[in-house]
């Protein structure tokens, strides 16, 4: 065991875990933070995907110990309030069924919506494709996605 | 002595925090009755009847309504609602939703969310009983004011007095309208006037799933919980001879580990639990866990094994299921003949969110939680397995990551259970992806031999379809294994059935360990990669274009309508040259859909599917964009076991793990899809699952158009075509 402080959505959390727990259980079942998912365990799925410095990363296959001081977003950190471009346009696009596959799309596409703000079908396509879902809301996904950067286009909000 | 029916009373306001509640009513069936009464929550506890609690109404005018069906993905959380708050007059946004814990007769039937029956089964009861509390909150308008009550009427949460437009809302209604008695007849109200019925109203449950709230099976937590994984057999049929925890029990965060047995259908699941203060240190553990398998006494099959064995089973009577006409005669002295034989895999179920429960066991009263299909199910199965009574144990759904068929088996919640009696405390018992992968129940591949004569204009005179597979029915203890199941023609070409005269469809049921179980669509979602390929061999036989060979052999007028759609939204007859159209149509659960599909080759010589088309006829229906959601992901899912994914045995294992041999559709593999719904003044239909079955052999048929190569079995690879 060791003590860790991970700057978490803006907060410092001080915790103490095995330094080979991956984030995604620590978040889960340390810090009841059980916004972001437990899919697959290897990578494969993406539910379990949060942002480190921004960018995306599978936390199930990240271990604590590797973390440092770098920030840690989770869904629970895009905005509790539903008011981020992307969930916006989550919500208009309807997106969601079961739903559970989400939180993890959703850091996907907010992430490549930082990096490219003009995707094309295709830089979505290749941007999204580490994150599954059974549902298979894959075109709504793709259409939320195109509406949320037309949204985070207009000047007067700001996201 | 407290009557017993008090209990049920204060457990209904409790569970449904309804505590302020003033008008509460509800729906039961009297002994033998088929038609459902409406009563008022008080006149049940004065009576003594359990009451199927759907709507309460507080002094604030709040609306509560009971959800008793699970919410997977497919939008019960929407529609029970949508459908209450139609003939109550309120709107959704004055409405809070709460799901129905396991009960055994309170619904109206079991709570089993399956079979695509949560609308269909429900409707008429959900109508009457929003219309019956609108009109006693009419009724006590009407004595307030005393004023006649023809001339008030309700909208959006309030009455209003017609000629001088004064108001109350339903909240200062309430205490009124409850000493009142629920009307015996009230008038429904017509489609051409429902606000709230047939629009796509955006989901109750969107805003908490894209922000993390939305509570999930896995995401339960009680105080004082500890977390548990078990390593179960591999062998489907496999017992624990020995394990060796010396290396466990030290390891940091491990509690407890001790060997757990599991149902499955008439034989029990051994395993090994480790128990542990959290997910990831059990699962560090189990790593650890030396088990030897007592693997001995039961055939270890493979799946070349399998696929022969119903391959020669084809050879064997069936049991016969549904025959008209006579056709070994018909068949015999056919113009022309063609048979044909297609396979279809065996499949994993796959929920994004694999199985877990969470259970509670302090002595006899047990509470479960979890993503469940049937609550009641799982509360009988525990009654008497434990011999336990009913009322002491109350199951708990949570929102389901995915439910598809797997998470109405009551496999994993009685071990959860069992694991909590042991360790007397409250546990989370949560399966890897790989243990979800692996363990089974999985759908049943299916191997089928069809055969079809025709007459000298190309008419098909006699159809015979024969299926080899395992019988889901035959699983279970005592079961009655020269019967045929239901369900195993459930999708047989129902659009067809009325314009063939001779025809015959049996199964036989193939033995094996494999234990299997519904998937999306059930059997259907097999048979119709059969029937409706079979249908456009037929076509190309009798050198007739595919879709104006079955509107030939249509008989049914739901059918003709929805073939001339699919004509129009394809642009059937102005197809463009270097591409391949197909198209496909089954009914099943009472809906019907056709799917039309178009295929090119890229630069790269791959395929490339460039439109999907499905039309929709589930009747009566309520929510056009649920409608839309469903069948966009039915057909998804169809996609990966017809291109993608199959589970495969060898040694009486299954091989495929996690998803990195399990390969689902990704973005990429998957184009718009458009969706079009017929309105039509039928009863309802299911909507969750009958937009499966017909994309398979569309996509098959399209790609037999292209290419001229026809594909009888799944899945195949699109990119070597």
């Amino acid at each position: 065991m060791a003590s860790y402080k991970l700057s978490i959505n803006g907060t410092i959390q001080a915790v103490e875990a095995d330094p080979k727990m991956p984030l995604l259980w620590l978040l889960r079942d340390l810090l009841n933070m059980t916004g972001t998912k437990y899919g697959c365990g290897m990578s494969q799925c993406g539910a379990c995907t949060v942002h480190l410095n921004g960018n995306a990363i599978r936390s199930c296959s990240m271990p604590v110990s590797a973390i440092g001081n770098q920030k840690i977003t989770t869904i629970e950190g895009i905005s509790s309030d539903n008011m981020h471009a992307v969930q916006q346009a989550w919500i208009a696009e309807q997106v969601p069924q079961c739903g559970y596959c989400q939180s993890g799309q959703i850091m996907s596409a907010v992430s490549l919506l930082k990096r490219n703000p003009n995707p094309t079908d295709h830089d979505i396509d290749l941007a999204m494709q580490g994150n599954i879902c059974r549902c298979g809301t894959y075109p709504r996904i793709r259409k939320a996605i195109h509406k949320a950067a037309a949204m985070m286009k207009q000047p007067a909000k700001s996201f | 002595m407290q009557p017993k029916h008090s209990i049920d009373r204060r457990a209904f306001l409790k569970l449904s925090t309804f505590t302020s509640a003033a008008l509460t009513i509800g729906f039961y069936f009297p002994a033998l009755a088929e038609e459902s009464t409406i009563i008022t929550a008080e006149t049940a506890d004065n009576l003594g009847i359990v009451l199927n609690a759907f709507i309460s109404i507080d002094k604030t005018g709040k609306v509560s309504i009971i959800n008793h069906r699970a919410e997977m993905g497919q939008g019960s959380f929407q529609a029970v609602p949508q459908m209450i708050a139609e003939e109550l007059e309120v709107s959704l946004d004055q409405v809070s939703i709460a799901f129905g814990p396991g009960h055994q007769t309170k619904y109206g039937g079991s709570q089993i969310t399956g079979g695509s029956s949560t609308v269909r089964g429900a409707y008429k009861h959900l109508l009457r009983t929003g219309a019956t509390a609108r009109e006693m909150l009419i009724d006590a308008a009407a004595k307030k004011w005393s004023v006649p009550r023809e001339t008030c009427y309700a909208l959006n949460g309030e009455v209003i007095h017609r000629p001088t437009n004064k108001k109350l809302g339903y909240g200062e209604l309430v205490e009124e309208a409850a000493k009142g008695t629920p009307p015996k007849q009230v008038a429904l109200k017509e489609r051409k006037n429902y606000t709230v019925i047939g629009k796509p109203l955006p989901r109750q449950d969107t805003p908490a799933k894209v922000n993390g709230k939305a509570e999930f099976g896995l995401d339960k937590k009680l105080p004082g919980m500890l977390y548990s994984v078990v390593e179960r057999c591999p062998y489907f049929l496999g017992k624990v001879k020995s394990y060796d925890d010396s290396a466990v029990t030290t390891m940091p965060g491990v509690k407890h580990v001790f060997k757990v047995q599991m149902p499955v259908f008439d034989s029990l699941r051994e395993g090994v639990a480790i128990v542990a203060d959290n997910t990831w240190a059990a699962m560090q553990a189990r790593k650890v866990l030396k088990v030897e398998w007592d693997a001995t006494g039961f055939e270890h099959l493979d799946t070349a094994t399998l696929y022969n064995r119903m391959k020669a089973d084809l050879q064997k009577p069936g049991l016969s299921q549904r025959t008209g006409g006579n056709f070994d005669a018909t068949y015999a002295k056919a113009a022309s003949k063609l048979e044909a034989v297609y396979e279809t895999p065996y499949e994993a179920h796959a929920c994004m969110e694999p199985l877990n429960c969470v259970a509670d066991v302090k002595g006899d009263i047990i509470t479960v939680w979890g993503p469940i299909q049937g609550p009641d199910w799982i509360q009988r199965d525990l009654a008497e397995r434990l011999k336990i009574p009913m009322e002491n144990i109350t199951v708990n759904m949570t929102f389901l990551g995915g439910g598809f068929g797997r998470k109405a088996f009551t496999d994993y919640t009685t071990e959860a259970v069992l694991i909590s009696k042991e360790i007397k405390a409250p546990v989370q018992v949560v399966w890897t992806r790989e243990d979800d992968m692996t363990q089974g129940p999985f759908r049943p591949g299916a191997v089928y031999e069809c055969k079809a004569g025709l007459n000298d204009k190309g008419r098909i005179t006699a159809f015979q379809a024969k299926m080899a597979a395992q019988n889901m029915d035959h699983q279970w203890p005592h079961a009655d294994k020269s019967n045929f199941n239901g369900s195993t023609t459930e999708g047989l070409p129902e659009v067809f059935i009325n314009g063939l005269e001779h025809y015959s469809f049996s199964d036989v049921p193939t033995e094996s360990p494999i234990p299997v179980m519904w998937w999306r669509s059930v059997y259907s979602s097999t048979n119709g990669f059969a029937y409706e390929s079979f249908m456009d061999e037929l076509a190309y036989a009798a050198n007739t274009d595919p879709l104006d060979y079955r509107r030939q052999h249509l008989r049914d007028e739901r059918a003709e309508a929805l073939i001339q759609m699919l004509e129009e939204k394809t642009g059937w007859r102005t197809r463009e040259k270097n591409s391949g159209w197909g198209i496909a149509i089954t009914e099943c659960f009472k809906s019907m859909v056709g799917e039309a599909v178009k295929v090119s080759k890229q630069a790269d010589g791959k395929l490339k599917i460039d439109r999907i088309i499905a039309v929709m006829d589930c009747g009566w229906y309520v929510n056009p964009d649920i409608i839309k959601q469903q069948v966009e992901g039915s057909i998804v899912m169809a996609l990966g076991a017809a291109t993608t994914h199959e589970t495969h045995f060898t040694d009486g294992k299954s091989v495929e793990t996690n998803f990195h041999q399990y390969l689902m559709p990704r973005m990429p593999d998957v184009p718009d899809i458009e969706v079009y719904i017929m309105e039509n003044e039928e009863k309802p239909g299911g909507v969750g699952e009958p937009g499966l079955p017909p994309f398979a052999p569309a996509l098959c048929n399209a790609i037999f158009d292209l290419t001229g190569k026809r594909i009888r079995k799944l899945p195949f690879n699109m990119n070597s075509i």
